[in-house]
């Protein structure tokens, strides 16, 4: 029997391994984790014939360099990625959302994503790493998950177990639109804040700054005013929650947030538009909108049409 | 009890039990946390006590915000507030190289550094909540002598394990992490096990943590 695996050539930026994280631990400090845009994670895997929740790479911006050995896999990557094959005697260039080839010694270059952040990896046979707490996905704050919870290394080894002989050449026409406007749904803490800053925040634009990871994004643009108080006593938060620091910025808790904070809430992003927020590179703006509780329920349901309507295009 | 459940975005419910933090209203918190996870209410994904609030978080494609607010409303609890937790041992060490702001205590305080100790090692603590980062646990209520208030400048990095104290809480920092509470020492134990696959957090909301001083020799005997 041959080894099958990837040496890490280049690591990239936060490469991690991801499924879909991992439920009811909030209430000792661990997040959900998981893929941070589901629909591309759930897209990956449906093309690689997995099972729904098998574990893929998860690259941001710049994405690992791979050298791939042993006996010819499949695999395919999703998002909106500019990434290359070398093979023996060419380079090949990527093609998302359809299942390519790998044989003994090429290289996978996962070099960018364009005007996005997220990527995915999967690959038809199965990744060997442990799992911690029902998920292999790596938690890099709580040191938890596949690969001893951190990103990958470079040099290291991801060995590769269970390929499917079977090729089957599943391809999706896709093209991720891009949005600018996020909608939200009013916090508890709403009326903590003046009516000039209410308006503010729903009219203008604000810009994703460099500090922005897994855990979160800190937003720049017109100060928002409390006029209440600026620090709470700390309670739980969920994906998606917009706090406002006592300097007045928005910030969003994101897949890997801290599972409780101490700053007033102003509003949730709503969960169809999660995957599409997360995807918005630093430098770039957004403007939120404010929606009501049933609108973002229906626009859920037709959010989780399009995925199934998606998958079902794949052939 | 609950005084009011809103929406807390488009997938979990927010539960206000108030605004005080207390040991009582934070009971009824927890009691409720216990119940509802027993009850297995369909489509439930996690579940977060706070010093006054519950925040229920479930699975959109499941069920909505209205079905699980008349489920949780219809779970009929009997109000027995019973032995919630366990009581826990917790060693520390208090010298120089750890205590990194007794100093600054001692000022704010206007006390010396054995009568902080005497004070902090008198008094049992019980546990509002764990979390923030894993497993971190807020502990309270400290002695009102001992209240003060955060660093003006946080640290960026806080050692892990070190014990710091601000306001009326204490808490024990599970990972390496930044933060502004005062640190007056540090435990060999590991509060957090990210090696234990069934129950990483060696304190739990509702536990009653005792501490106990040690010397820098029984530390560092038991970091071997």
């Amino acid at each position: 029997m041959t080894e099958n695996y990837f040496e890490v050539l280049r690591p990239g930026i936060n490469s991690t391994f991801q499924d879909n994280g991992r439920k009811n631990f909030y209430h000792i400090g661990i997040p959900f984790s998981g893929a941070m845009d589901n629909r591309n994670f759930v897209i990956a895997n449906a093309i690689s014939n997995n099972k729904k929740n098998s574990p893929v790479i998860e690259f941001a911006l710049q994405g690992p360099k791979l050298r791939y050995k042993g006996d010819k896999v499949y695999f395919n990557v999703t998002g909106d990625v500019n990434f290359q094959i070398l093979r023996k005697n060419k380079i090949e260039e990527g093609v998302c959302y359809q299942n390519l080839v790998l044989e003994n010694n090429d290289c996978l270059d996962l070099i960018s994503t364009n005007r996005s952040v997220y990527g995915y990896l999967s690959i038809n046979a199965s990744f060997k790493i442990d799992f911690y707490l029902d998920s292999c996905s790596v938690n890099t704050k709580a040191e938890i998950g596949a690969n001893n919870g951190k990103i990958l290394q470079k040099n290291q080894i991801i060995k590769i177990e269970n390929i499917t002989k079977k090729y089957s050449s599943n391809k999706l026409d896709y093209i991720v639109s891009k949005i600018e406007n996020i909608r939200v749904i009013k916090g508890p803490h709403f009326d903590y804040f003046s009516e000039t800053a209410k308006e503010l925040f729903f009219k203008e634009k604000f810009r994703i700054t460099k500090l922005t990871d897994r855990m979160g994004i800190r937003l720049d643009g017109p100060k928002i005013e409390n006029i209440k108080y600026t620090n709470i006593k700390s309670e739980g938060l969920v994906k998606g929650t917009i706090q406002i620091t006592a300097d007045g910025d928005p910030i969003v808790m994101l897949s890997d947030h801290g599972t409780i904070g101490g700053y007033p809430k102003i509003g949730v992003v709503i969960s169809a538009d999660y995957d599409k927020l997360v995807q918005i590179p630093p430098g770039s703006k957004i403007k939120f909108k404010e929606i009501n509780l049933k609108d973002a329920e229906t626009i859920y349901k037709l959010y989780e049409m399009e995925t199934r309507n998606l998958i079902s295009k794949i052939k | 009890m609950i005084k009011n459940i809103s929406n807390l975005g488009d997938a979990a419910l927010y539960c206000d039990f108030g605004n005080d933090v207390n040991r009582e209203i934070n009971l009824n918190v927890i009691q409720f946390f216990k119940n509802i996870k027993k009850s297995n209410i369909p489509g439930i994904t996690n579940i977060t006590p706070s010093y006054n609030k519950l925040i229920i978080s479930f699975d959109l494609s499941i069920t909505s915000f209205d079905k699980i607010k008349t489920e949780v409303e219809q779970l009929n609890f009997k109000n027995e507030i019973v032995n919630l937790g366990n009581l826990i041992k917790i060693p520390v060490c208090c010298d120089n190289d750890f205590a990194l702001d007794i100093k600054r205590l001692e000022k704010l305080l206007n006390l010396e550094k054995e009568e902080i100790y005497k004070k902090f090692f008198s008094k049992k603590y019980y546990c509002y909540m764990t979390g923030f980062i894993a497993g971190m646990p807020f502990l309270g209520d400290l002695d009102d002598s001992l209240y003060a208030r955060r660093l003006d400048t946080p640290r960026v990095k806080v050692p892990k394990n070190s014990i710091g104290l601000t306001e009326q809480f204490c808490n024990i920092y599970t990972f390496e992490s930044p933060g502004g509470w005062n640190i007056i020492g540090k435990t060999p134990l590991d509060i957090f096990d990210n090696k234990n696959n069934t129950s990483p957090n060696l304190i739990n909301p509702g536990d009653t943590i005792s501490f106990f001083q040690i010397s820098k020799s029984e530390f560092e005997k038991k970091y071997d």
